[in-house]
């Protein structure tokens, strides 16, 4: 197991090594001077640009240049946004959490939702309900999350009234009210976007689960718990589902990079104040160290999460670390 | 029968597969025919009394807030962003194709290489590696925007079509050209390649749909399709500020996509259960 543990790790890190090279690469890659963009929204002296050009190290060459960029992201030091004049770093740190409470909140009504509908189309195999339910899961993941949460927002939000459909917090709620008021808040806030990102992947959830579950209901000891007399909601769900959940396990590292480039469009929506509304205020203000600070921090929760994900399934299943 | 063949055919008699094609092809007509009868999407007829007209027989989709035809926007839009999937995607298929070629056949070194490269291309998003592109490029035209995505698109169909040559390789075919001396080109181009097709045609129609919702959200970010060239992600952000006033300015270009996208789903998996029956 510890072997397969360094190596398995060891891997990750190589993985993300690379990814951090390209990156810099294609950055790179894009013709002109990253500055010369933000010489168009921000006017600047040549005396000031220079200057810029310096601070960003873009007055070296490129071999220098990439040099920098990789000591500083093994200092953890991402530079400075152009745009907020703050390390990155800082901004990132402050805008993980509401993006960690929004993927979380998503990936669990996904799971709940998603698991659940699964198992009620496997039992139900080609009837109507099962036809019915895979179409309305395909329809959800061909929508574009931005729609649907405007959509969303409109519908429920603004003609009904029923949540609201813009921040995390309302700014009339004073900072020093009771924790309870103030849960109940940031939740009513939360509503509408970790639904949105639930529905455009929810198809995926359902699709493994409903097939996970038709591979061990055919397998003899499901005729033997049904010879036994068992009811069937016993059969399903306790001898079953608990064999079939586990192939599900590895969705989650699939959904992570769904979940990721989701946030972005589903926060600058519904202005989460997250990870994903800033690094599309980011690019289209072309501040690009924020950008790529973003860029990096995406990859190396891809990598992480794809470590984690084989690591449960190792802990779950010996056959995996002895392969 | 060729494969390919036989897989489209079985597709076809699938009622997804069919429902699908036939819906894909419905809306690639109305964006290549719509725009040449319906009336110009950049014309602003009258600036102050047509704006967020809701729907009626002069305007079926209403008009939005600059007072330009709804539908007429949703077709010219259609014909940009079903051009830039399909030219994508078929970028991507040939990258991937190719470098799944090289390094199933080529074995050794150039194999790890080149999939240690995919694995790392793979762990950031690929809206990220665009925002890192886009950010830093001036004005991006349409034909750069087709580029950049179909060179985003390939790690995936690249690792697929790897698979598919390790398996192929050591088949009887293939051992038999080389004993007849057949040279490394032959082999993977004659012998190999048209025996990745229909996996590969199965992935270029999920990356359709993959690329259309892909444009379309860059464009909502407002660093795809640049105005005044409609597009449907591009439309979706103008209507964004209209959302009371005029619904059906975001509505019907949103349905449009989700329309396409399913279809374009609905076939590829018609298509991948005709491919390969395990999954069905």
């Amino acid at each position: 197991m510890t072997a397969w543990l360094v190596r398995r790790v060891a891997q990750a890190a190589v993985t993300f090594a690379i990814a951090v090279v390209l990156m810099f690469a294609l950055m790179r890659l894009a013709p002109g001077d990253p500055l010369s963009r933000v010489q168009e929204s921000h006017p600047m002296s040549p005396a000031e640009m220079a200057r810029l050009r310096r601070i960003y190290h873009l007055d070296q060459p490129i071999q220098r240049q990439f040099a920098e960029f990789v000591r500083g992201v093994l200092r953890a030091d991402l530079g400075t946004s152009i745009e907020h004049g703050l390390p990155v770093t800082t901004l990132l740190a402050a805008r993980l959490p509401p993006t960690l409470l929004l993927g979380g909140a998503a990936i669990l009504l996904n799971f709940t939702l998603g698991l659940w509908l699964g198992v009620r189309q496997a039992v139900r195999r080609g009837s109507r309900e099962d036809r019915t339910l895979t179409m309305l899961s395909l329809a959800g993941y061909a929508t574009p999350s931005f729609w649907l949460g405007l959509v969303l927002a409109w519908l429920v939000g603004i003609e009904l009234g029923w949540l609201p459909v813009a921040g995390m917090r309302s700014p009339l709620l004073a900072p020093d009210a009771p924790w309870s008021r103030r849960a109940l808040d940031v939740t009513a806030h939360l509503v509408l976007p970790a639904l949105t990102l639930s529905i455009v992947t929810l198809a995926g959830t359902m699709r493994y689960q409903r097939a996970a579950l038709l591979d061990v209901l055919r397998l003899p000891y499901i005729g033997t718990a049904r010879a036994k007399g068992l009811p069937e909601r016993a059969v399903v769900w306790r001898h079953a589902w608990r064999n079939a959940l586990f192939p599900v396990i590895t969705l989650f590292g699939l959904w992570l990079p769904l979940l990721v480039t989701g946030s972005v469009f589903v926060e600058m929506v519904f202005a989460w104040p997250g990870l994903g509304s800033l690094a599309a205020s980011a690019a289209s203000s072309r501040d690009y160290p924020l950008v790529m600070g973003a860029a990096l921090l995406a990859a190396a929760l891809v990598v992480t999460a794809s470590l984690l994900t084989d690591l449960a399934y190792a802990l779950l299943d010996p056959r995996v670390r002895y392969s | 029968m060729n494969p390919l063949a036989d897989a489209l055919a079985r597709a076809w008699r699938d009622p997804r597969g069919r429902a699908g094609g036939l819906m894909l092809a419905a809306m690639a007509a109305a964006a290549a025919l719509g725009p040449l009868v319906l009336p110009d999407p950049l014309a602003q007829p009258c600036v102050l009394t047509c704006r967020n007209l809701p729907p009626s027989a002069a305007h079926p989709f209403g008009t939005d807030d600059l007072s330009r035809d709804v539908l007429a926007r949703v077709a010219a839009g259609g014909r940009i962003s079903l051009a830039v999937a399909f030219l994508a995607v078929a970028l991507s298929a040939t990258l991937g194709a190719a470098t799944g070629l090289v390094a199933g056949y080529w074995g050794g070194a150039v194999d790890s290489a080149l999939m240690r490269l995919v694995d790392a291309a793979l762990a950031v998003p690929r809206l990220f590696l665009l925002l890192l592109v886009l950010a830093v490029w001036e004005q991006v035209p349409v034909v750069m925007l087709i580029l950049l995505i179909g060179a985003t698109g390939w790690f995936g169909t690249g690792r697929l079509v790897r698979g598919e040559v390790l398996r192929l390789r050591e088949e009887s075919f293939v051992r038999a050209a080389e004993a007849l001396g057949a040279s490394r080109w032959r082999i993977m181009f004659r012998h190999l390649l048209p025996n990745t097709a229909a996996p590969l045609l199965v992935a270029a129609t999920l990356g359709v749909g993959d690329v259309i919702l892909l444009e379309a959200g860059l464009s909502f970010l407002g660093l795809g399709v640049q105005p005044p060239a409609p597009s449907w992600g591009g439309m979706i952000l103008d209507a964004k500020s209209v959302l009371v006033a005029a619904p059906w300015a975001g509505i019907f270009p949103g349905l449009a996509i989700v329309i396409t996208v399913l279809s374009a789903n609905l076939f590829g998996d018609a298509l991948r259960d005709a491919v390969d029956p395990r999954g069905a």
